[in-house]
């Protein structure tokens, strides 16, 4: 038996904790050194999504439903994966315009609505506050729970407020709340030390679950496949691990799925958290895997503690929503139940804790202050600081929310109306999605349609899910449900127009979607947004395009003075933050003080936001708009600022296009440039080369010629052999000479042509008997293969006689030794005509196949010795060739030969067929 | 101990001017060797150390910069003179030539007289081989 006072002492303790937690974060952040901003911190307090609903409540859901509980944890994971760009968006939004609860960014993002900011927080209390009820009741419940220790075995009694421990931890955590929720005004500066208690709720919260599912399945189980044979054995228990059996039908997987990715940003905690509470955009980046990780792990043990609670206790005799704290219990595991309690504990407060702050921050922002500014008769917009007026509405709204959860749960304890209401909240904040989403990613939502859209969804949501829970509970009459109201079949709240088969949640979500939907493109579409609401469009929509602070103030026209706004701006936040806001201005201004600041739009705007963060954006408008004489905008204005700002912009791309264009330009410069260099760098080869190949018969010549005139009685044989030495070296040079200057001409373009019908038979013939005594001399058969008829080319004829030559004395010179064989073959293609002249060399080696037409580039035989030639030879056939439009190449393999062929274009008119 | 005639070793590609160089250099008295390219000039070496080398230095397949590292890295060669012949006559060519250890160089074409005066100068110092120990 466990004390009641041990659990108390150990619930006030875990508070205090909480207490000492928060108040070293707050101490820490004070001295600039935060310890949440880092993105695992973030992620933990992200997790405030896991409330008890998830620490009891999945376990129970998971035992008469299998796998059903999936969902919930599902939707969250696949939206995380789109975080990167709606929740980045939101955030960048929501820090540019101090935004500080979701239904402050639906009423500024439609223009600073009222009205929209009311609605919102109106069905957000109503949405969320029996929510909260549920977490309160989740604590009584397992604190009755653990007095039966270790009897387990759920108590239901509920006991007067003044004797309920619950009562007490529910003011405990008011005082939590308003400590840390509300030590400033400006509700945009974060509370580092609550979320720093949050983040630690949710480890403690995580380490309790998995404690308690290791222990179950392997403590109580041989591990998780003992568990879920045990399971797959007993009938009812294998029809939970069927999917479409007890895990609910395909539709129910999609609309819960649908809902908990809604739910996971658009909850008034999630976007605290997520959004106000953001330190650093970047810490998105980690948050998006290791948040889905963290539900991953609470959520792993989920299916072995139901099955083992179903298994370990007589059918019924126990609520599974308590497995968590009663299978540690029924064995006598005292520490690991009581660790269960604070796992289950901590999930609640969590929740509960930043739950009431977010809506008390709406209910300040958006409901009270509006109404309390409106109403002359108090004279508030005259008074000198309404600071301390702002304080207390926070701090009694925090003391309302949390009363008003506790009078639910104590009201309805028991009833249907509570026990379901998690996923009614869910569906309730989903009504926020069209507005929401729409208005992140359509400029054409307008105020009308938002209002519209929430009010049908809102009612829908009403008739068809809240006031059916009612009736379920006993508070309205049950012919409600079965009858429909007054009778009328079609709108019986949850068969709405005959729509059956669908649950409860897919029913009310389909209906409301639709309507809210609807209504929202559809008043959207029907009225032209006003200037108003199309700046504000602008400014969310095109968020990550207006980068620079203070682009709002684009918008906006008028006069004011310094003083008037820094009066007002003390008015909501106190003379001193007003000076250090001030201060701060005129820093990022690169102004030297406070006193040298002009107003300008600029420092309307920022007074403005820094009003907002205060009283919420809708209501800071009014008051800057009091101080300062503003000429409003029509459409059109605002319109001609946009076009304004897309000139420049179209501008920005025209210098950016220009800048591109130089750029190129630069760079086909020093392209040129490097082409430039490299040609003189060949033309220093070539010129050295020609050098070298000149010196070379000149050497032999003057050598011999120093020979013969020092050695006069040389014998007559020797003398005309070294007389025959210089006649060759000099034609040699001659030659080279010549085709040096040859080779200059044509690739000047300066040659002269003589363009006329040559028949490449007679060309050929020429060739072989200008080389036919070479040919002898060196017994190499030569066989050309001829066609009967041959077209003609259009060409010069000497010049093509002196490719046929260099082809013809090549082959000759590389020709093997023995049994050497040239082959000529002239074929007439469709469009060219082909010459081919094959040897029966030593071959080309392929890296050389593309030298050799370089000047001066010989292949030397090693075997056969140097090849004579000037190394131009083929470099002026190819000139030559090209010139005709042919071309010009080798094929080889080394070894067996080459083959040299090139072509000549036919003409067009192919009919000059000469018979042979 | 009768003298023996200094032995060189004319490695050049062109056939004329290595016709050219045979015949000046066999009229002094001098035993000579040719080779037509570096593989050969190797095969020469490495059979008959010679005295003096007379190296073109655009040769095929291994070229006269590397037929001079060649012989200045095998001390067996030490004694070797070289003398480059070149048809480029490029200051930094020369400056290569002999940082890999020519002795001298001389540039195509040349003075038959010039040539004869540096083979005599380079074989001065031992215009007769010792034969080796």
């Amino acid at each position: 038996m466990l004390s009641g006072a041990l659990i108390v002492v150990l619930s006030f303790a875990y508070v205090g904790m909480l207490f000492a937690i928060a108040y070293y974060g707050d101490k820490r952040a004070d001295a600039g050194r935060s310890i949440i901003a880092n993105p695992y911190i973030y992620t933990l307090s992200l997790a405030v999504y896991c409330t008890s609903w998830t620490f009891y409540g999945s376990v129970g859901r998971a035992a008469t439903s299998g796998i059903g509980f999936l969902p919930i944890y599902l939707g969250p994971t696949l939206m995380a994966a789109l975080w990167w760009y709606v929740l980045l968006k939101m955030i960048r939004i929501s820090k540019a315009n101090r935004i500080t609860s979701i239904a402050d960014f639906i009423a500024s993002r439609y223009g600073k609505s009222h009205v929209l900011g009311g609605l919102v927080t109106i069905i957000a209390v109503l949405g969320i506050v029996p929510y909260i009820a549920l977490q309160l009741k989740a604590i009584s419940v397992s604190f009755s729970t653990m007095l039966q220790y270790p009897n387990a075995v759920a108590s239901t009694a509920s006991l007067p407020f003044l004797q309920d421990n619950t009562f007490y931890i529910a003011m405990l955590l008011a005082a939590f709340t308003i400590l840390f929720g509300t030590r400033h005004l400006d509700a945009t500066e974060r509370h580092e030390g609550l979320v720093a208690a949050i983040a630690f709720e949710s480890i403690v919260k995580l380490v309790a679950f998995i404690a308690v599912g290791v222990f179950v399945t392997y403590g109580m189980f041989d591990g998780f496949g003992d568990v879920f044979a045990k399971a797959a054995a007993v009938p009812e228990l294998n029809a939970l691990l069927i999917q479409g059996g007890a895990a609910g039908n395909y539709t129910t997987w999609a609309s819960l799925t649908v809902l908990s990715m809604l739910a996971i940003i658009l909850l008034p905690r999630q976007f605290q958290v997520a959004v106000v509470e953001n330190v650093n955009e970047r810490h998105l980046n980690k948050a998006i895997w290791l948040f889905p990780l963290y539900l991953f792990a609470i959520n792993i043990f989920v299916l072995p503690i139901a099955l083992g609670g179903l298994m370990h206790f007589p059918a019924g005799s126990v609520d599974a929503d308590t497995f968590v704290l009663t299978l540690p219990m029924s064995e006598q595991k005292t520490w690991l139940a009581l660790l269960a309690f604070v796992g289950g504990l901590s999930a609640a407060t969590g929740m509960v804790i930043v739950e009431t702050i977010a809506l008390s921050t709406m209910v300040c922002n958006d409901l009270v202050m509006p109404i309390l500014l409106r109403w002359k008769f108090l004279r508030l917009t005259e008074s000198r600081d309404l600071s301390g007026l702002l304080l207390g509405i926070r701090r009694s709204a925090i003391v309302v929310v949390l009363v008003l959860g506790y009078g639910y749960f104590y009201l309805a304890g028991e009833a249907y109306a509570l026990v379901s209401i998690g996923l009614i909240s869910f569906t309730a904040v989903a009504q926020f999605a069209p507005a929401m989403i729409g208005g992140l990613f359509w400029k054409g939502g307008t105020r009308l349609g938002a209002l519209c859209g929430l009010s049908a969804g809102f009612l829908v949501w009403l008739y068809s899910l809240l006031l059916p829970s009612f009736a379920k509970s006993g508070w309205l009459p049950i012919t409600f449900l079965t009858e429909g109201i007054m009778g009328f079949d079609l709108l019986k709240p949850q068969q709405l127009f005959g729509l059956d088969g669908l649950d409860d949640i897919s029913h009310c979500l389909f209906w409301s979607m639709i309507v809210n939907v609807g209504c929202y493109v559809g008043f959207s579409l029907w009225r032209q947004p006003t200037a108003a609401e199309h700046s504000q469009a602008n400014l969310f929509v095109d968020v990550f395009r207006h980068v620079a602070p203070g682009s709002g103030s684009r918008f906006w026209r008028g006069s004011a003075t310094v003083a008037d706004l820094q009066t007002l701006l003390s008015r909501f936040i106190g003379p001193e933050r007003a000076n250090e806001a001030f201060a701060a201005y005129a820093r990022s201004q690169g102004i030297p003080g406070i006193e040298q600041v002009t107003a300008n739009a600029v420092l309307v705007h920022y007074v403005e936001s820094q009003i907002a963060g205060a009283i919420g954006s809708a209501s800071a408008r009014d008051m800057v708009a009091s101080v300062v004489v503003e000429e409003p905008l029509a459409l059109d204005e605002v319109m001609a600022i946009i076009d304004e700002a897309s000139q420049a912009l179209a501008y920005s791309r025209q210098l950016e296009q220009k800048s591109r264009e130089l750029e190129a330009a630069t760079n086909e410069l020093r392209g040129a440039n490097q082409r430039l260099q490299e040609l003189d760098r060949l033309k220093d080869d070539f010129i050295s080369t020609v050098t070298h190949e000149l010196r070379t018969p000149l050497t032999s010549i003057r050598a011999f010629s120093e020979i013969l005139s020092d050695n006069p009685q040389l014998e007559s044989e020797q003398r005309s052999k070294f007389l025959g030495i210089i006649t060759r070296e000099s034609e040699r040079l001659t030659r080279l000479i010549n085709q040096v200057l040859d080779l200059a001409k044509l690739e000047s373009g300066a040659a002269d042509w003589h363009p006329s019908e040559v028949d490449m038979r007679e060309v050929l013939d020429d060739a072989v008997a200008a080389l036919s005594q070479i040919y002898k001399e060196r017994h190499i058969t030569l066989d050309t293969r001829v066609p009967e008829y041959l077209p003609l080319v259009m060409a010069d004829r000497d010049r093509i006689t002196q490719v046929m030559l260099n082809l013809l004395s090549n082959a000759a010179n590389f020709c093997d030794k023995e049994n050497s064989r040239v082959s000529v073959a002239l074929i007439a293609e469709f469009a060219v005509l082909r010459v081919e002249i094959t040897d029966n060399g030593i071959g080309i080696s392929a890296a050389d196949q593309t030298v050799i037409f370089e000047k001066f580039r010989q292949v030397s035989d090693m075997s056969s010795g140097k090849p004579r030639g000037s190394g131009l030879g083929l470099a002026i056939s190819r000139e030559i060739i090209q010139h005709f439009g042919g071309r010009l190449w080798v094929e080889s393999t080394p070894g067996t030969g080459a083959k040299f062929s090139f072509t000549l274009p036919l003409p067009r008119n192919n009919a000059n067929f000469l018979a042979a | 101990m009768s003298a023996t005639p200094s032995r060189v070793l004319i490695v050049e590609d062109e056939e004329s001017i290595l016709l050219s160089l045979e015949f000046l250099l066999g009229k002094e008295g001098y035993t000579v060797n040719t080779a037509r390219d570096g593989a050969l000039a190797l095969r020469e070496l490495q059979t008959q150390p010679p005295d003096l080398v007379l190296l073109d230095v655009m040769l095929p397949l291994i070229d006269g910069f590397e037929l001079c590292r060649l012989i200045r890295e095998n001390p067996e060669l030490h004694a070797t003179r070289i003398m480059l012949l070149t048809a480029r006559g490029r200051e930094a060519e020369i400056a290569r030539g002999m940082a890999l250890g020519a002795d001298a160089y001389l540039t195509k074409p040349f003075s038959t007289r010039d040539l004869m005066d540096k083979v005599r100068g380079l074989l001065s110092g031992n215009g007769t081989r010792q034969p080796a120990s």
